[in-house]
């Protein structure tokens, strides 16, 4: 098997870079998703109505060769990010910009971009079709784009070597034969098919043992290098995001809360919820367990948010005006922050205090 | 903390050689293989395993949960004086939400949708104890404060669609409790719980625990979770408990191979970035044709011959810390040194 | 660090089979174990085979009368099965009635599965407007039951074979239109589905490889046991003149016009019914073996 030559030409991109490294490959500005609730037939004739507010206005970039993990808990809006990203869904308000390009404008439209960005989502197994054998679901993509069924079948045996799947005893199986880890890796294969520069990972390993885990985030590192790929990598594990992402964004309610590399973020994190989220992870330390949790309730429904700050009914540090007044995303450095402790002017009594000084 | 003075000495959960065997399918699958656990009053103890270990069977059993017609259980379950394999169909529902009972990872499929929470706790009451309606919803009040739900008074007349995720965890324990149990069942309570969630239910129920003296057995895949909650830790593999011993040993001293695979593989502990991580090679063997030796030996990097050949007994590490391994001698401070080395530069760095 | 623990992840033991069975070849072969399936299989298929070969096998010409042999019992004479109010061999008009009997049977389910998967298929991935538009009409024609719009349709078209297809076909369509359109909304919501649209297939692309082959089945399915509904609805067609007309054998007509014998003859005028009970539940039991055979997980 020729395994090594044939990688090759996945490897190679025939879009190349246009911007330059310094452009983000990704840039998303004022995006919202509001999705409608099942209506009464008297709130259709009047106009009413409520809305759920997934995604509420988000402003963020995916810098080149980068991997940006996305955190936050239920009704946070990454999922529905994702689907924004990958125009399965399409996007109420707002702007996303590829490698300088309008996605959806004459110069990139919607179908060259979904050759150059692909999804993985979580559960394995409906995410491939049962009737097809893998080779003919990782195939399937190229075929779209209008590259030969030989040419497609050999790219697809490749990519399962890849993959470290053997292709003479995966390809003609179907996905109910395999694990939950094979089948991770089968979609990831089939993601990286049609030759993407962009990854998006939707709680991609989130389903997997802890020791399946391990080689699959493994795997995700080595692809990434190889194909100078660049992931958006969403989860719910704080310390998978930790331990995969260059930068973080952590998301509440359908707004972004603060975004910085990972490092920074985790160690000396701007935002009170960051705070509260990272220190909800469990100890791991036996002689210190948590003793108290760092926060009463469940997160607000994104039917009906809170005005002002989102976070404001849960965070230890609100004051009155943070019910009134919304702090916007502002930068210091690398980071990012709404909150309005580090907003400058505002009426909050601890506005810049070092209250995070370490 | 001295949650040791509070356990007695007697255990109350006491499982021996048990054995369960599924036989609906065409060949038999040997979900659990001779588990032993003991369980004292006022302890828990988290049984940690990957999906298909046997953690949630075993669990199940202790309320004989699985069907009777498809499954063979065979060894000895004593709960609180009751022999649980021998229970009559009358006895064993008494038994049931009396002596034990069991919380669930999605309690919206464990609570009936069409009974407000507060109708479910008072029937529950009321099927084991003669006791008024008024009374039952009074201890129904008395619960819901216990497990800390905002306005209980209100939330009894909530159905369970209109709870938030969390409070329904919190109902659902509630529920579990309404019969003043001995023993508290709770299978991957928090797995489906966000991490700010997550906590709140992992304190709730270590609370319960110190104050109601509840002998608590909590399943979970993470040993995160398992560390918050359990006095002792248990991790199960291919039907067997491989390692068991105090929630210290277990993190600090992990003796049996996979266990200390599985605390190498995580991907926090100061990893540094781009290092790969340690994955375990291959996939938990098939519960229906499991190999002669230790189930692990395929996949072990201590592996020698002689574990291919027999399934090893537990081996006593002191401290009632056991592993069921032939090459614990190899083991020895594997973990040990490097989370000392791992402190040390931890210590190094914060000081600088 | 911990180089000891980092071996790549080999791939765990599968067996080396090159290729495995398709889909079909797995169903069929799941099929060969169920008892009850090939106990049906085995009854229709020597349904099928009297049916095509009845010319050759009737021991008396089934249009032949005899006044003096009217109504004998089962055994007379030659006479396997007794004879008719006619005197007509019952043996051979029930080898020939299958002819019809089968044709009206399944014909009309094998239009109402192309037009109905097609309507319901279309509503399902179309979703929104279209969808309502499609199905509220379905709902109209649903609503009524089948027995009722089989013979008002069938009356209004005037009696006779081709208008009898044409009605019951009319008649199956919404309810295979319903299924179709549920099982495609169900496919359409899948992760595959999202994905094809991801690499950027059309919808012509995405209902040909991912919905057809995972929506046909389920359909399938529940059209095969339509066609004991469609063998009965057609016999009370007949039955009630509005089929096929006399004197072609056909069991519902059979059953029609041995009715008067019922006190005389009760063992022959019920062997008609006998045909259409083992018939129907002969499909009926195969379209359920058929469905757990076709669970994937199973």
């Amino acid at each position: 098997m020729s395994i090594g030559m044939s990688v090759e030409h996945i490897g190679a991109d025939p879009h190349g870079d246009r911007g330059g490294p310094a452009q983000p490959l990704l840039t998303v500005r004022k995006l919202v998703k509001h999705f409608d609730l099942k209506k009464s037939f008297v709130e259709t004739m009047m106009g009413g109505g409520k809305v759920v507010r997934a995604v509420d206005g988000v402003d963020f970039n995916v810098l080149k060769g980068e991997t940006l993990g996305v955190v936050g808990e239920s009704g946070c809006g990454k999922s529905t990010t994702a689907r924004l990203l990958m125009h399965l869904i399409e996007p109420s308000a707002g702007e996303i910009v590829f490698d300088g390009e309008t996605v959806g404008s004459p110069a990139l439209p919607l179908r060259e971009y979904r050759r150059q960005v692909q999804m993985v989502f979580q559960d394995s197994y409906s995410s491939l079709n049962p009737r097809l054998t893998i080779q003919d679901s990782i195939a399937f993509g190229p075929q779209v784009h209008g590259v030969g069924k030989r040419e497609s079948m050999t790219r697809a045996r490749d990519l399962l070597a890849r993959v470290g799947l053997e292709p003479s005893r995966f390809a003609e199986r179907y996905p109910h034969e395999l694990s939950g880890g094979q089948r991770q890796r089968v979609n990831i294969a089939r993601a990286l098919a049609s030759e993407p520069r962009l990854v998006i990972l939707d709680e991609a390993v989130s389903a997997l043992d802890k020791s399946v885990e391990a080689q699959v985030l493994n795997l995700l590192m080595d692809l990434k290098d190889e194909f100078g790929l660049t992931y958006v990598f969403i989860s719910h594990d704080l310390h998978v995001v930790r331990y995969i992402s260059d930068r973080v964004m952590v998301m509440y309610l359908g707004k972004v809360a603060e975004t910085g590399p990972a490092e920074a973020l985790f160690e000396h994190p701007l935002h009170p919820y960051t705070r509260a989220l990272l220190s909800s992870m469990p100890s791991m330390d036996p002689d210190r367990r948590t003793e108290e949790a760092p926060l009463a309730g469940d997160p607000p429904n994104p039917i009906d948010p809170p005005p002002g700050c989102r976070f404001h009914t849960r965070c230890p540090l609100a004051e009155a005006i943070c019910a009134e007044q919304t702090p916007t995303l502002a930068a210091t450095g690398t980071r990012e922050t709404a909150c309005l402790i580090h907003e400058p002017g505002s009426r909050h009594t601890q506005t810049g205090a070092a209250i995070y000084a370490s | 903390m001295n949650e040791a003075s509070q356990i007695s000495a007697t255990p109350i959960v006491s499982v021996r050689d048990l054995h369960v065997t599924f036989t609906g399918a065409k060949r038999p699958v040997q979900a659990v293989n001779g588990v032993d656990l003991s369980v004292r009053q006022g302890e828990s103890i988290a049984l940690i395993g990957e999906s298909g270990s046997g953690k949630s069977v075993t669990l199940r059993s202790l309320l004989r949960l699985h069907p009777e017609r498809k499954t063979r259980i065979e060894g000895r379950i004593d709960i609180a004086g009751h022999d649980v394999l021998a229970l009559g169909n009358r006895a064993l529902a008494d038994y049931r939400g009396r002596v034990a009972s069991m919380i669930f990872q999605e309690p919206l499929l464990a609570l009936d949708p069409v009974y407000t929470v507060g109708a479910q706790i008072v029937e529950s009451i009321r099927r084991h104890e003669s006791i008024s309606a008024a009374d039952a919803r009074q201890r129904a009040l008395e619960l819901f404060e216990r497990v800390r739900i905002p306005s209980p008074a209100r939330r009894l007349d909530a159905y369970p669609h209109e709870m938030s995720g969390g409070m329904r965890q919190r109902a659902m324990i509630a529920l579990a409790l309404a019969c003043k149990p001995q023993v508290l069942l709770a299978d991957e309570p928090t797995t489906a719980l966000d991490a700010t969630v997550q906590i709140q239910i992992l304190l709730l129920l270590r609370e319960l625990q110190r104050e109601l003296g509840l002998a608590i057995v909590f399943v979970t895949h993470d040993m995160g979770a398992a560390v918050e909650v359990a006095d002792r830790i248990a991790v199960m593999y291919a039907g067997r408990i491989v390692e068991e011993g105090s929630t210290r040993e277990v993190i600090r001293n992990p003796r049996h191979p996979y266990t200390l695979a599985l605390m190498q593989a995580r991907a926090d502990g100061a990893m540094t970035k781009g290092a790969r991580l340690a994955s375990i090679p291959g996939a938990p063997p098939d519960l229906a044709q499991l190999p002669v030796g230790c189930a692990f030996a395929e996949r072990c990097v201590y592996a020698a011959d002689a574990c291919l050949k027999t399934r090893p007994d537990a081996v006593e590490l002191g401290d009632n810390h056991r592993a069921r391994c032939l090459r614990t001698d190899a083991t020895a401070g594997v973990l040990g040194t490097r989370a000392e080395a791992l402190t040390k530069v931890a210590a190094l760095t914060e000081s600088s | 660090m911990n180089t000891t623990m980092s071996l790549p992840a080999k791939a765990p033991d599968l067996p080396l089979q090159p290729r495995s069975a398709g889909f079909w070849t797995g169903v069929l072969r799941k099929l060969m174990r169920d008892p009850v399936a090939i106990g049906a299989g085995i009854v229709l298929l020597i349904l099928v085979l009297m049916a095509i070969f009845a010319p050759l096998l009737t021991p008396h010409d089934p249009y032949q009368a005899s006044m003096l042999k009217r109504l004998k019992p089962i055994g007379f004479e030659g006479y396997v099965l007794g004879t008719d109010e006619l005197g007509r061999d019952m043996l051979s008009r029930l080898m020939v009635g299958a002819r019809l009997s089968l044709f009206m049977g399944i014909t009309p389910v094998l239009i109402a599965f192309v037009i109905g998967s097609g309507i319901g298929i279309l509503a399902g991935y179309a979703g929104g407007l279209v969808n309502t538009l499609i199905m509220r009409t379905i709902d109209v024609l649903y609503a009524f039951p089948s027995v009722l719009l089989a013979i008002a349709l069938s009356g209004a078209l005037g009696a006779g074979i081709g208008n009898a297809l044409l009605s019951l076909t009319i008649v199956f369509i919404p309810p295979i239109a319903r299924v179709a359109e549920s099982v495609t909304t169900q496919v359409r919501g899948r992760d595959y589905v999202e994905a094809a649209r991801a690499s950027g297939a059309g919808a012509v692309t995405i209902v040909r490889v991912h919905v057809l082959g995972n929506v046909l089945g389920p359909i399938f399915v529940y059209a095969t046991s339509l066609i004991a509904v469609s063998m009965i609805l057609a016999s009370g067609l007949s039955f009630l003149g509005l089929g096929v007309r006399p004197p072609e054998p056909e069991w519902g007509l059979m059953l029609n016009t041995l009715r008067t014998a019922i006190y005389t003859q009760p063992l022959v005028a019920a062997l008609p019914g006998a045909m259409i009970f083992i018939t129907s539940i002969s499909f009926n039991l195969l379209s359920d073996s058929l469905r757990s055979a076709m669970d994937v997980k199973a």
